[in-house]
């Protein structure tokens, strides 16, 4: 029994690269789990090309930002360490968005705003405060990857969905509604899509959102329930 | 010229509370509209800490950026400097609140704190500077932008104390329900486009 606890996720051993990876990916998964760092998951997922981006600049924030942080823990006292953690974080975010100026210019203005709100993303400051001020560097690096890639997941997943249903493409490539690249009879069904643009709209981030988690909860109760009836 | 000045503020400001809502358009300032709005009385709390640190912040920061940033050209650092100036002028804002005006801090005070992650302060602050305002704009739409949310807060907390004991599916219950509600709201709010 004690054995078991000290595991962490997917039966790995804790605080491993590895271990931290699935953790972030799978078990503690920031927007579909935890539900944190909300605001750039329902303002950037209007298109899967800006989820991804998104994903991407904050999982290098974070894995960076993660990094230092854990390299600095005994150095910074305890009562500056927000100040001191948000000024860590901050820089990077700087950092990722005069690289990202430079090299992806159209995501970059696709963005906007919300690149410099990495800041304040819940997920970043979370991570720092509740891992990286009291593990290795290693581990906190591994940490933020794997939470920054679970971000990017999801949000590429929610972005997808609303370009597909929203515009009939996916990653910029028509798939449904006219012009798309399927022949045949297959694309003649396809082509037959009309779609539905409030799914790229606002409204649409939140209802794709809450059918998501609804899905996710529909499966955590279908589990609690067969694990009821076993048990009885 | 003088009404002209009148006419442009009141134009932003109903572009800022309404027409771009900065919560249910923008997607700013999310984590507190979805964690308290719980019921209409601490919405109504987060709601009136939001307009004083919202203006008070825009405020600030537009001047720190014409005064200090812009002309030393150092405007990439924006990020770094609003979020700490944000972030000391909550802390001393709460600290002066506590000592002078207790009525407001004990009205306040526990929303304080958790405004410092809010970003729309921070989405404000730099909204102002991407579309040119000058201080006076940007105070008046850091007020209007606080507002709006708001309003969006205190209608939506309307909405889950009643919806509390209908009857929804299992899946439902909780966060997907609140989002599906936001989602009507930001389909009215989007109406008031037509405003423009």
């Amino acid at each position: 029994m004690r054995r078991e606890a000290k595991k962490g996720a997917l039966g790995l051993r804790q605080n491993t690269p590895a271990e931290r990876f699935f953790n972030g990916l799978i078990t503690e998964n920031p927007t579909l789990v935890l539900m944190i760092g909300m605001c750039p998951t329902l303002a950037v997922t209007s298109s899967a090309i800006n989820g991804l981006g998104m994903g991407l600049a904050t999982t290098f924030v974070l894995a960076l930002s993660n990094a230092v942080i854990a390299m600095l823990r005994r150095v910074i006292p305890s009562t500056v360490r927000i100040p001191s953690f948000i000024v860590v974080i901050a820089s990077f975010v700087t950092l990722a968005q005069l690289l990202m100026q430079a090299y992806v210019p159209t995501i970059n203005k696709a963005l906007g705003v919300y690149i410099p709100l990495i800041v304040v993303n819940c997920i970043i400051f979370g991570r720092a405060e509740a891992y990286a001020s009291k593990h290795g560097m290693i581990p906190s690096f591994f940490d933020g990857i794997g939470m920054g890639i679970g971000f990017t997941c999801a949000i590429t997943v929610i972005g997808l969905f609303r370009e597909l249903i929203g515009a009939g493409t996916a990653f910029d490539i028509q798939i449904l509604g006219e012009g798309t690249i399927f022949g045949g009879t297959v694309g003649a069904y396809l082509s037959l899509y009309q779609p539905i643009s409030i799914f790229v709209q606002q409204a649409g981030a939140f209802f794709v959102l809450a059918f998501l988690i609804a899905a996710m909860n529909n499966i955590k109760l279908k589990v609690q329930k067969k694990k009821g009836d076993e048990e009885t | 010229m003088t009404d002209n000045v009148v006419y442009d503020l009141v134009a932003l400001m109903l572009s800022a509370s309404l027409i771009n809502n900065v919560v249910l358009s923008q997607f700013l300032g999310l984590c507190p509209f979805l964690g308290v709005s719980k019921n209409t009385k601490t919405a109504l709390g987060m709601g009136g800490a939001c307009i004083f640190v919202i203006t008070l912040a825009s405020f600030v920061c537009s001047i720190i950026f014409k005064f200090v940033l812009n002309p030393l050209d150092l405007s990439y650092l924006q990020t770094i400097v609003f979020i700490l100036v944000i972030a000391m002028l909550v802390q001393f804002v709460e600290m002066i609140l506590k000592r002078y005006i207790v009525s407001l801090y004990n009205a306040l005070g526990v929303y304080l704190p958790l405004i410092t992650t809010n970003c729309a302060v921070l989405g404000v602050a730099l909204n102002n500077v991407t579309d040119g305002y000058g201080i006076l704009e940007s105070t008046v739409c850091g007020f209007a932008t606080a507002i709006g949310f708001t309003i969006a807060i205190v209608i939506l907390a309307g909405l889950r104390e009643r919806m509390e004991y209908n009857d929804i599916p299992a899946p439902f219950k909780g966060m997907p329900l609140v989002l599906l509600t936001s989602g009507l709201m930001a389909i009215a709010f989007s109406g008031f486009s037509a405003l423009r």
